[in-house]
């Protein structure tokens, strides 16, 4: 059997930011070393609205005008698609503004109020204050608890509902809002998060349990090859360091 | 230090001290080119006999420049100097402006950079822009036309009585530099790319919506993700912006399809003659030329803004030609220092699009693709032709302090891969507090692992480098650092008893 992954990389125009594309690196090149190929395609505004044929979707940070410039376009084109493959256990992975866009809403600074897909329960409204610097995470998300490294800078402060996990409890930095040591959201296989760093390249498990579920979701029951992780773990264990955690 | 000593006991003092530069105060500003623009203008001014003012170690914060000016105080308090050029960060416009009161401003462009100090780049716009309108009526302001950020400034300064002056590259300039051949793969998914491609009829290297990167026949396996770039949109309308021609990032000859907003002619230009580094510049009624001694486009850039600031205060052409052609890199911008005998190029690196230009200037280099193209400013990139050398030596240094960015994903963002062309790099030592992110980064980029090593001690691992240059002369270690990094190590490296040290470690 011949194994290959399609990854859409939404809005590459608009939401990429802070290194997102380390993220996208890192999905194809674990799943490349296993002899798995992946597939890139990319979704911008007007097209697509077919996500059948994905097996990941990725969606990246934006400053404000650019998450404002898709917000509609997500919600109305992309949307109710999106929703359905997501009950059907696509694995979506978002990033800060991609994050906030998942969930019901998000209020910019000047009280302007972009309504997102409500794919994640949860709520997103601008504070004050700026919330930057590296962020260390305590996640059980793959199944037994594991640390998450990365670095945020947002001024959204997201508070979860009752229908999505966090993605982890934070060990260091602000998290989703600074206040209640949550960070993140997970709903199915669909997560969101204010890590990057990037991300995914520094924290190889996490990449690991994405591409398992999207392995597992088109292929049946699956085990993945380890991999030789020596040079991503001493970057772990460093942020960790850094980070004072 | 004495900057910053010198506010706390008397915050007035930056405001009188400029207010004794009888000739007017310029300030550079913008992403790159801030260090490098000011010094060929400070050179420039000097060789008309002008006594400068300038903060020469690119110390451009309030601090920065307050010590630059009681350099030139004398004890009772007097200024010696007839003009100041300064340099300034981004953020600190509106402060500068407002204590400085100068007669002119550059700014060079605006890229991604240390974004978690300002926030966004939106931010950083916005500041400058607001700085900018404190300038007093008729004060000169220099924007590249090239850079839709910065020249999208014009349209809001204009209303504000500002004098604009814009500089960028001809489009004979294009025709040579259109090169983002093969690291044009990021431009492969570009809606807007793809219909300049169409308007020019260029060659289209993937037009198919979605890109098969993990073929095994691909040599860079992750061709096809963009990296993350600003203004491919259309700041007042939104639209996606178009291109006729493109030099790199967003810089190029560009036109809003969705309003129609256009590149606006430079009152400036600079076009390369074919295969030379020699520069023909065309300001008004004249026109000169001059060779350019340091290598790499963004630094065409900078000598064209230079250029730009000295004709708009009618510094004369052959002055002008003279400063650029005995340009000599200075400070960590691709200075040259020789350390025991060997060859040591020092280069900043502080954001992507930066980082990319060093690093396709040095791959050229180490690969000896650029031989015999005098400075090396052609625009051929390393890997489309022949490659003829064992590939360079590399140190880089990556540290996160507040200087440097405490933000380190923009490693992501360069175009690392380049590197992992067969014989483009022979070695290179990882090194700096955030070394081991670097190694991952290349690691991903498919750089062969037996290629790289981490040495976070940054003179042991210039030391290392040193060693494993063959002996004999004519090799070179290229010492890539971020900017804490490279205060240093340059510290390091220029102190004889220090860097003997070094050596013998």
């Amino acid at each position: 059997m011949s194994l290959e992954l399609n990854l859409c990389h939404m809005y590459p125009e608009q939401m990429n930011l802070y290194g997102d594309r380390g993220n996208l690196i890192a999905l194809v090149m674990r799943a490349r070393w296993r002899g798995i190929p992946v597939r890139y395609h990319s979704v911008g505004p007007g097209e697509g609205g077919d996500f059948s044929g994905y097996d990941i979707c990725f969606m990246g940070g934006g400053q404000d005008h650019e998450q404002q410039l898709i917000g509609e376009d997500l919600v109305r084109r992309k949307g109710p698609d999106l929703k359905a493959a997501v009950e059907d256990g696509l694995v979506v992975f978002t990033v800060c503004g991609g994050y906030q866009l998942l969930g019901e809403y998000y209020t910019m600074g000047g009280g302007l109020k972009i309504p997102g897909l409500t794919l994640l329960d949860c709520r997103t409204d601008a504070g004050t204050r700026r919330m930057i610097g590296n962020l260390v995470v305590s996640s059980s998300f793959g199944g037994t608890v594991k640390t998450l490294v990365g670095f945020e800078n947002h001024s959204g402060r997201t508070r979860l509902g009752g229908e999505v996990e966090p993605l982890g409890r934070v060990l260091k930095g602000f998290g989703n809002n600074g206040e209640d040591q949550t960070e993140g959201a997970v709903y199915k296989n669909c997560v969101g998060t204010y890590l990057h760093g990037s991300a995914l390249p520094k924290n190889p498990w996490l990449t690991d349990v994405l591409l398992l579920r999207a392995l597992e979701r088109r292929y049946g029951r699956f085990d993945l090859e380890p991999l030789d992780d020596v040079v991503e773990q001493a970057a772990h264990r460093v942020a960790i360091r850094l980070a004072g955690a | 230090m004495p900057g910053k000593i010198a506010r706390a006991l008397d915050p007035g003092v930056l405001r009188r001290l400029a207010a004794q530069c009888p000739g007017g105060i310029f300030l550079v500003t913008g992403t790159n080119g801030k260090t490098t623009t000011a010094r060929m203008l400070t050179s420039m001014l000097r060789r008309t006999g002008r006594k400068v003012v300038h903060n020469r170690s690119g110390a451009n914060l309030l601090g920065g420049l307050t010590a630059a000016f009681l350099e030139y105080a004398g004890w009772n308090g007097r200024i010696a100097a007839d003009m100041a050029v300064l340099e300034v960060d981004e953020a600190t416009v509106p402060r500068a402006v407002l204590e400085l009161a100068p007669m002119g401003a550059v700014v060079t462009n605006f890229f991604r950079d240390q974004l978690d100090r300002y926030g966004e780049l939106d931010r950083t716009i916005a500041l400058v822009k607001e700085g900018l309108q404190g300038l007093r009526d008729n004060r000169l302001t220099l924007l590249c036309s090239d850079d839709p950020l910065s020249a999208g400034l014009g349209e809001e300064l204009s209303g504000a009585g500002a004098s604009l002056i814009y500089y960028g590259l001809e489009p004979g300039a294009a025709r040579d530099w259109c090169v983002r051949d093969q690291s044009d793969h990021e431009w492969a998914v570009c809606p807007t790319l793809a219909a300049a491609r169409e308007a020019e009829s260029l060659p289209v290297a993937n037009d198919s919506e979605s890109l098969p990167i993990a073929q095994d026949s691909e040599p860079l396996p992750t061709v096809g993700i963009p990296t993350a770039r600003e203004a491919c949109f259309c700041r007042a309308c939104g639209s996606p912006l178009t291109y006729r021609r493109r030099f790199y990032s967003h810089l190029g000859h560009y036109l809003c399809p969705g309003c129609g907003m256009i590149r606006p002619e430079p009152d400036v230009a600079a076009d390369l003659v074919s295969g030379t580094a020699l520069l023909a510049f065309r300001a008004g009624e004249k026109s000169w030329t001059a060779r350019l001694p340091v290598p790499g486009l963004y630094n065409v850039y900078n000598a064209l803004a230079a250029s730009a600031a000295a004709w708009a205060l009618h510094i004369p052409t052959d002055v002008v030609a003279g400063a650029i052609e005995s340009y000599a890199a200075g400070f960590g911008r691709m200075e040259e220092l020789t350390v025991n005998g060997r060859r040591l190029l020092l280069s900043l690196v502080k954001n992507p699009v930066g980082f990319d230009e060093v690093l396709r200037t040095v791959l050229e280099e180490g690969t000896g693709a650029a031989a015999g193209t005098g400075a090396g400013v052609t625009g051929a990139a390393a890997g489309t032709g022949a490659v003829l050398g064992a590939g360079a030596t590399m140190v880089i240094a990556i540290n996160d302090l507040l200087a440097d960015g405490t933000d380190i994903s923009w490693l992501w963002d360069v175009d690392f891969e380049r590197m992992a062309v067969p014989g483009a790099v022979s070695s290179v030592i990882c090194s700096g507090r955030r070394a081991h992110d670097l190694a991952v980064r290349l690691k991903y980029a498919g750089v062969e692992p037996y290629r790289f090593t981490v040495e976070t001690d940054l003179m042991g691992a210039v030391t290392s480098g040193l060693r494993l240059l063959p002996e004999g002369d004519g090799d070179t270690l290229y010492v890539l650092t971020t900017y804490t990094a490279l205060l240093e190590l340059r510290a390091d490296l220029t102190n004889p008893s220090r860097a003997r040290r070094f050596w013998e470690v």
